[in-house]
């Protein structure tokens, strides 16, 4: 139990990436972008090619998520340049991706077992640390028998992620992100305070696409391999990552709302996991699942609010129908 | 400082749905001129206000500010030069932002954006100051959202946000007329002070014939694409409602003899 819950995690902080990319078109820009689908593959496919031609896997990283930048820059030229619609642009993109996927692996799945990746790089440097030992010790006092054999994913991926997060808050408060958000939120009035709309749509696609795809070469450097179908359903994960997060920690600001989208990944993992310990379901009826989670993390909140709201109402009217009773009695 | 020679625009031309918005324009804005626009319905009011701020292209004509020829150059760079405000309360500002992220992008507008943050120490001190002079109150709320402004709060942001860069024009499009009357007033005399007090060139559209004759030094008249009427200085000063309808029911009564001679 301990150890799925683990590992839920764990690719839960690395989802997490990419659901901060959805957040930044579906929420900031307001814009549908399924691209997502075809980007995370094209992370994971110029990641792992790079690293079988012997590039460091950090500089292979480094490549994934430019190309990720570039086809979200594809799709928002198609959108602002093409005038196409946003929905349209993003699955256009999304089928021309997959060939171009297919292209850049050159077939449709690409091993990296024996491979150097960011992930066993670091295992010589964290072993002589010796936290997985002290970590390891904590989690046996408190009960638990089955241990993880590396805290390092965790751990490296999580400042990873948080030092990601912090750049995107800071980034959202600059002079380019206020118009970025404004792009989404009043294009008319942004445009007439000088700002060119088109490239920032383009440019936030681009920065979107760009950490989907970081994401994408992180999951196949983490799983040990690419494939070109990885990437289906992606963006419905990166919606119930983002909307569930929201549900859960709320939207104040920009600083707590980034929060939660990567609070959401992570639940999303957990709650995927868990479901699939029922003994009815299968790893098949995992899109079916998540459809059902963005479906229920959609409909509870306004339920949830509604019901709040109708006993509010009424205890309101039963103190003051009691309170006219006692003016009535004095 | 606003030039504007022989524009003219039509739409769906050579159909049966042909417009002609605009018909041969001549109009010239001298600094610190506040020109009150009025006329019926399909006049060309708000057309002539998009061809100025480049959301139209004219389809002949020229449009100048500060004597540099501007009618090619986009909507989104021409704004740099020119505040606007719209008629919906709700359209110059971003609601699901700050009142103080709403003005630091006001703010941007004439300088080139950076990855420097947009809201700091020494804007917030500027903003306050600016926000002071609406008498609202908003200085005190300058985290709050702009969505849970009233309409009237948010168009006199809206006023704030066009006009505190002091553009080289300022375009006021009927930006009263989807307020209450109390709140249209307030909105309306901010304007006067505004105006005043950064000399600003101003074109302002509106219904309100009263609200024309008491606004700027100008007055145009407009119908069917061309300007019927100019008044200017002490006669619009002498001008009254009942003279301006008598005015227009003149012109028009002119033209409608011509047409008719011209049918017959």
């Amino acid at each position: 139990m301990f150890i799925s819950i683990f590992s839920a995690v764990e690719s839960g902080v690395i989802y997490a990436l990419m659901a901060l990319g959805v957040y930044l078109s579906f929420r900031i820009l307001d814009f549908p972008d399924l691209t997502v689908d075809g980007s995370f593959v094209t992370g994971a496919a110029v990641g792992a090619i790079s690293i079988v031609n012997g590039v460091p896997p950090i500089l292979a990283t480094v490549f994934a998520a430019l190309a990720g930048f570039v086809a979200g820059s594809i799709t928002g030229i198609l959108n602002t340049k093409g005038k196409i619609n946003p929905l349209l642009s993003g699955i256009l993109m999304m089928i021309a991706l997959y060939s171009i996927n297919l292209r850049i692996m050159g077939r449709p799945n690409l091993a990296l077992l024996n491979e150097p990746t960011l992930f066993n790089q670091i295992d010589g440097f964290w072993g002589g640390l010796g936290i997985d030992k002290t970590l390891n010790g904590l989690v046996e006092s408190m009960g638990v028998d089955s241990l993880p054999g590396t805290w390092a994913v965790l751990i490296i991926m999580t400042i990873i992620t948080i030092i990601i997060k912090l750049v995107t808050d800071y980034f959202l408060k600059t002079e380019v992100g206020l118009a970025l958000r404004a792009t989404g939120d009043n294009e008319k009035m942004i445009r007439s305070f000088s700002a060119n709309t088109n490239n920032l749509t383009i440019v936030g696609l681009g920065i979107s696409n760009g950490l989907v795809a970081l994401s994408g070469s992180l999951v196949a450097q983490y799983g040990g391999f690419a494939d070109v179908n990885m990437g289906i359903g992606m963006i419905v994960i990166g919606l119930a990552s983002v909307i569930i997060g929201e549900a859960l920690v709320g939207t104040r600001t920009i600083a707590i709302t980034t929060l939660a989208v990567i609070l959401g990944a992570i639940a999303y993992r957990i709650v995927v996991t868990l479901a699939l310990r029922a003994d009815f379901l299968e790893t098949g009826d995992m899109k079916l699942i998540t459809a059902l989670l963005v479906i229920i993390a959609l409909i509870a909140p306004k339920v949830v609010s509604a019901r709040k709201e109708a006993v509010r109402k009424k205890r309101k009217r039963t103190l003051l129908a009691s309170q006219r009773k006692e003016e009535h009695s004095a | 400082m606003l030039n504007i020679s022989s524009v003219s625009i039509t739409f769906n031309e050579d159909t049966q749905d042909e417009k002609k918005a605009l018909q041969d324009i001549d109009l010239t804005l001298d600094k610190g001129d506040f020109v009150t626009v009025i006329g019926s319905n399909g006049a060309g009011k708000s057309t002539l206000m998009n061809v100025i701020s480049g959301s139209l292209k004219p389809d002949i004509g020229i449009v100048e500010i500060d004597n540099k020829n501007v009618t090619s150059i986009p909507e989104f760079k021409r704004s740099a030069f020119i505040g606007r405000v719209f008629q919906d309360p709700m359209a110059g500002t971003a609601p699901s932002m700050t009142i103080e992220e709403n003005l630091a992008m006001a703010y941007a507008r004439n300088k080139r954006r950076t990855l420097r943050t947009g809201v700091n120490k020494k804007r917030k001190l500027l903003f306050i100051e600016f926000l002071e002079t609406l008498h609202l109150g908003l200085e005190n709320r300058l985290t709050a959202k702009v969505g849970l402004l009233s309409g009237g709060e948010r168009q006199a942001l809206s006023l704030l946000m066009a006009t505190f860069t002091e553009p080289n024009i300022l375009l006021l499009d009927e930006h009263t007329a989807a307020l209450d009357p109390s709140r249209a007033e307030l909105i309306t005399n901010l304007t006067g002070e505004v105006v005043d007090k950064f000399q600003l060139t101003t074109l302002m559209v509106t219904h309100n014939m009263q609200q024309a004759l008491d606004l700027g030094n100008r007055l145009i008249m407009m119908d069917k694409g061309q300007i019927i009427l100019e008044v200017s200085g002490k006669e619009k000063q002498e001008l009254t409602i009942e003279k301006l309808l008598h005015e227009f029911q003149r012109i028009r009564g002119e033209q409608m003899a011509n047409d008719r001679a011209i049918l017959g």
